[in-house]
């Protein structure tokens, strides 16, 4: 019985510990942005497999994304006659949640995991441990321009799947279900607010990139080193990831669009 | 060497995309195109109920918009609703008779201020108040009305 106890015990001060070096780590990686600013090509390799490589995954589901929207919305606004309404249900759901949401869950899965793995083994491999024998700190060299890059990329990411989700409603709703052009972008200019839905929306998406890259960061970093360890940071990271997404979004929504 | 140069152009190219997307959003999808913020005066209205009318809530004259709701006040001593309508400066011509309305778009819509000019000779002017208004049509007093009337017809059969 006592031991049940000491076992719980041991696993709430393992969450706990995993939780400050996490944190520890947080200002370690900050610590090394100016060292990066004096040799930029570091960060535009990290965007490049960061973001660029990001690119099509996030292109393609939002494209989509917007087309099943556009088809789900006009069967449903068709029951009241109120197809002039395709616009605003499309933009809106896509600005305010589905962009930076689903862009967060699929950098999760595609950079994220990627980025773990990464780390994880150059520790397993012992190239981390070589970097600080040749003196060079290696949270800043390897995982300070990892983080900014998914800081940079998460809201950028988040524009491009939400502008390519409204073309693509436009393209299903006006192209082929027969709303008119003109209602499709009037009632969206109308009732989409610029400050209200657009930023709050680029606000979540940062806050996102901020988060996702940190968990994986720190998870690759805190690896077991060894091949099962890596596989299961890589593991806990997209499931972190995926959860604290839902979970803080949930938080913002409620902060920035409750009354 | 060729292949830094690759990444250099497609993060580029990446960065460019995600901005261009970004500015889409801004000019293409949301009102900050049609702004009228900044250059904007504003009147007040004064109405006995604005029913469901909100703040943004879009004015209109002839049917072409020209401005928005910006504030919605209640005055304590008057029992009265305080519209203050924001009116883009283009269209400052307005007589300093004009009517104020609040409609209901559709059946089911939201509600909106409609200005029908009247004839006076000066124009409204940066913090004037519109004199005539006409309350929101609430639905229920308006069944309620009806029933009340159907109601007296029916005792009027009687004797």
């Amino acid at each position: 019985m006592l031991n049940r106890i000491a076992e719980l015990g041991a696993a709430g001060l393992g969450v706990l510990q995993g939780l400050g070096r996490g944190l520890l780590l947080l200002p370690a990686i900050l610590a090394g942005t100016l060292a990066m600013l004096a040799r930029p090509r570091l960060l535009i390799r990290q965007l490049y497999s960061v973001g660029v490589m990001t690119l099509i995954i996030i292109a393609v589901s939002g494209t989509f994304v917007g087309m099943v929207l556009s088809l789900q919305g006009h069967y449903i606004l068709s029951q009241f006659s109120a197809e002039e309404a395709l616009g605003v249900m499309v933009a809106a759901s896509l600005v305010r949640e589905l962009g930076p949401v689903v862009t967060a869950l699929l950098f999760a899965g595609r950079a994220g995991s990627a980025l773990t793995a990464e780390i994880g083994l150059m520790k397993a491999t012992e190239q981390l441990s070589g970097l600080e024998m040749m003196a060079v700190n290696p949270i800043h060299r390897v995982l300070t321009p990892r983080f900014w890059a998914g800081f940079i990329s998460l809201p950028l990411l988040a524009a491009v799947f939400s502008a390519l989700g409204v073309l693509g409603g436009w393209f299903v709703g006006v192209g082929l279900l027969g709303v008119d052009d003109g209602a499709y972008w009037t009632q969206m200019t109308y009732k989409i607010d610029f400050q209200g839905d657009i930023l709050n929306g680029v606000i979540k998406s940062v806050v996102f990139g901020f988060v996702c890259t940190w968990i994986a960061l720190y998870q690759g970093y805190d690896a077991t080193p060894t091949s099962e360890g890596v596989g299961q940071a890589t593991t806990r990271t997209v499931v972190q990831s995926s959860l604290v997404v839902l979970g803080l979004d949930f938080i913002l929504t409620a902060l920035m669009f409750g009354e | 060497m060729q292949t830094n140069r690759t990444m250099e152009i497609l993060v580029g190219g990446f960065l460019l995309i995600g901005l261009v997307a970004l500015f889409f959003l801004a000019m293409n999808v949301s009102n900050l195109s049609r702004g009228v913020a900044g250059e904007a005066y504003r009147v007040t209205a004064r109405f006995d109920n604005v029913g469901s009318l909100t703040e943004r809530a879009k004015v209109t004259i002839a049917g072409v918009r020209i401005g928005r709701v910006e504030r919605i006040e209640y005055d304590s001593k008057t029992f009265e609703a305080v519209v203050t309508l924001a009116l883009d400066n283009r269209y400052n011509a307005l007589p300093d008779d004009t009517f104020a309305k609040i409609y209901t778009a559709g059946l089911l819509g939201e509600q909106y201020v409609g200005l029908e000019p009247g004839g006076g000779e000066s124009n409204l002017k940066e913090g004037d108040e519109i004199a005539f208004t006409q309350s929101a049509l609430v639905l229920e007093e308006m069944i309620g009305q009806f029933l009340f009337s159907k109601a007296e017809e029916k005792s009027d059969d009687v004797f």
